[in-house]
């Protein structure tokens, strides 16, 4: 369990993050939402032991977490970086050996990995031969070499093609069943939403909107109606209710209130001629994002 | 493994199989040997040959003597007597048949005169050793015919005795003092280029490594701490192989002299053999300790900069420091007594250097020498601790070219950081 505790980080008079509470049991992922700047890679430093918390505690299993415990936890950094006159192999035994594994070790888990990732002929390479979607695959193996309790993945799809994308959500599915316990944060609200039960949307430093993913769903109280038919339908954005609209290519999407406008929106065009969907939708991730960050966000 | 095993191994294997290393330890035991074996190599191009010159002697009697002074002075050079006229003589030795043509000739008061005449003027040992053997003619027969005797002559220009005693207990002769100083120059030389060679890489490794990106993985596993002083040992094993190296390609090299020469190897000529163990000792000892307190000293400069081209900026400052101690050794070779060597002595980048010649040169109390290694372990400590909570900063720390903002920066970040920094 990953316990940060009334976390405040100061860099002079600069808060960076402000007063942040979570709880993450293991093996579970949560997710970490933010726009730049709003705090989430100092979370990160600061649950690594980089960063010392300004005031605070963050603990892993109740323990400190410091260079004793740094065995445990492996580090996906926003910032690639690999030595790049060092080849696959050199540079994950290094990696491997500075948390604490032997080669044997390090032999066994690099030939898996290679292999799930179909990189095997990789292995002795320079890094700064590979393509920049390989080179995060390999970054990527160095974070989970050492089979690591508590991955920290600060945006792990960023830069990535569609294809690798699916190959380390299953790959970061597969450790999670393991009993992996995984942080991560992400600019992509839909992988958020596909893997997260948990997050924490943070804002200049502080915490905004924090726990169940469908629990903030349904607190958000605001719903989507996505309407689309054969006829003009801009006129029901003056429906009572309405909070606001965006048109599709053919239909409308409206944001309402409560599930009861979506009553009166279908009463309205049930007698205007004919109606292709009509659908009650639960806010998506990027509108309470939006709504509560109160930027838009990519 | 431990970490800063693993650290200090990585850092050794990986620059001992580079190139550059590779190829300057090759090329300098390499000049080791073509230094050491100097004499034995001009003997090889030049042994053959020796050179002849003409000469047309008007005086008539003046060329024997002349070719037995010259027997006396030099094996290489011969005067034979040229029978034709000038202009010939001029024309062989543009030919290449003789190296030059003197001719000599006696003014109305009986003194001799030469011309000496070559292709060009440029051969200074050849035209002195001629120039010297006509000077004793000349003396010689001037001394004749005031009526001096061989004696009487021989008692004019013997040197007179001088002899240098020391009263003061700390001094040392003049031989000794010789030795020092090839003992201190050498040092000073390893020493700038240990510094010119493995300060750089250092900053540059830690340099790379920011730049790279790859020092946020580097450092969630292993504290900063423990990376500089991993690193900083690994270029000091890496240093000392090379050291060995060297030593080795070195003692080769003489062995190879002496035997080739079969007779005086260069440790003799030098007398390096008389060097007391104890300045042996101290000099490695000055060499280990200087070499640590800038290694440590680069890598806490390369923690604060974020490209490897910003190097080079770094270095300069530290080049100038070096060459500061170089030339207060100079002068001190001069003047070891004077106080502002031994003021200077005492401070820590200059330590290594100017004690060391100040212990060869006098005879200093042993507390003077202690408090100068106390001195220099002090300031390794102080640059450690500083240089360690810069590097925790600095890693994290991107942008800006370095400067004294950066710096202060870097410490009060790490200030904040203070919790980690105790297990190496």
């Amino acid at each position: 369990m990953l316990t940060i505790n009334e976390v405040r980080k100061q860099f002079g008079s600069f808060t960076a993050v402000d007063g942040i509470n979570l709880q993450i049991p293991r093996g579970e992922i949560f997710g970490l939402l933010g726009a730049n700047g709003a705090g989430k890679t100092t979370t990160f430093r600061m649950i690594l032991g980089l960063l010392t918390p300004s005031q605070g505690r963050i603990t892993w299993n109740d323990k400190e977490i410091s260079y004793e415990t740094s065995d445990l936890i492996g580090y996906l950094p926003e910032e690639r970086g690999l030595y790049p006159k060092l080849t696959v192999r050199e540079q994950l035994i290094y990696l491997g050996q500075l948390r604490g594994m032997t080669r044997s070790q390090i032999q066994e888990q690099t030939d898996k990995w290679l292999k799930r990732f179909g990189a095997e002929e990789y292995l002795n390479k320079k890094v700064e031969a590979l393509s920049k979607g390989n080179q995060q695959k390999i970054q990527f193996i160095a974070a989970v070499l050492h089979r690591p309790e508590l991955l920290i993945l600060d945006e792990p799809f960023s830069g990535l093609d569609p294809v690798n994308v699916e190959l380390l959500k299953s790959a970061v599915h597969e450790l999670k069943k393991e009993g992996t316990t995984i942080v991560f944060s992400s600019h992509r609200m839909e992988h958020v939403e596909e893997l997260c039960q948990h997050l924490c949307i943070m804002h200049r430093g502080k915490s905004v909107v924090q726990g169940n993913l469908k629990e903030i769903k349904r607190s958000f109280g605001k719903k989507n109606v996505s309407v689309k038919a054969d006829f003009d339908l801009t006129y029901l954005k003056d429906t009572a209710g309405v909070i606001k609209h965006r048109t599709t290519g053919d239909g409308i999407i409206l944001q309402v209130e409560r599930e009861e406008v979506a009553k009166d929106l279908f009463q309205a065009i049930q007698s205007k001629g004919f109606v292709r969907k009509f659908e009650l939708e639960e806010p998506s991730l990027n509108d309470i994002f939006i709504e509560k960050v109160g930027v838009v966000h990519e | 493994m431990s970490k800063f095993m693993t650290v200090m191994m990585h850092t050794y294997r990986s620059k001992i199989k580079s190139k550059p290393f590779l190829i300057t330890t090759l090329i300098t035991i390499g000049l080791l040997f073509v230094i050491t074996n100097m004499n034995e190599i001009t003997k090889m191009f030049g042994e053959d040959e020796a050179s002849k010159i003409g000469v047309i002697d008007r005086t008539g009697d003046t060329l024997p003597a002349l070719q037995t002074q010259l027997k006396q002075t030099s094996d290489d050079l011969k005067a034979e007597a040229f029978t034709k006229s000038e202009s010939e003589a001029e024309k062989a030795v543009l030919d290449g048949k003789i190296e030059g043509i003197l001719i000599l000739d006696r003014d109305d008061s009986g003194i001799i005169s030469g011309t000496y005449k070559a292709e060009d003027v440029t051969q200074q040992s050849l035209i002195a050793d001629v120039e010297l053997a006509l000077q004793q003619i000349k003396n010689k027969s001037a001394a004749e015919s005031i009526g001096l005797n061989q004696e009487q002559l021989a008692a004019i220009y013997s040197p007179v005795s001088f002899a240098k005693e020391s009263l003061s207990d700390s001094a040392k002769s003049e031989e000794e003092a010789a030795q020092v100083y090839i003992l201190v120059y050498v040092v000073l030389f390893f020493m700038y280029m240990a510094v010119m060679m493995y300060g750089s890489m250092i900053a540059v490794e830690v340099a790379t490594e920011k730049s790279s990106r790859v020092m946020e993985i580097l450092i969630s596993s292993v504290s900063p701490v423990t990376q500089m002083f991993g690193k900083i040992f690994g270029i000091v094993l890496l240093a000392l192989t090379q050291l060995a190296l060297f030593v080795a390609g070195g003692f080769l090299a003489v062995k190879l002299n002496g035997q080739l020469s079969g007779s005086e190897s260069i440790i003799n000529e030098l007398k390096l053999n008389e060097i007391p163990t104890s300045l042996i000792i101290y000099a490695l000892v000055f060499f280990i300790l200087g070499f640590f307190l800038y290694s440590t000293l680069f890598a806490m400069l390369g923690s604060l900069i974020s490209r490897v081209e910003e190097v080079n900026n770094l270095m300069t400052p530290v080049v100038i420091v070096i060459v500061a101690a170089f030339m207060i050794a100079m002068f001190g070779r001069e003047n070891p007594e004077s106080g502002f060597v031994a003021a200077a002595s005492y401070f820590p980048l200059f330590t290594p250097m100017l004690m060391l010649l100040r212990v060869g040169m006098l005879s200093l109390p042993v507390w003077e020498v202690a408090l100068g290694i106390s001195v220099l372990v002090g300031a390794i400590f102080l640059f450690a601790i500083i240089g360690a909570r810069v590097y925790r900063g600095g890693v994290l720390m991107y942008g800006n070219a370095p400067s004294l903002k950066l710096f202060k920066q870097a410490l009060l970040l790490s200030k904040q950081e203070k919790k980690n920094t105790t297990d190496i």
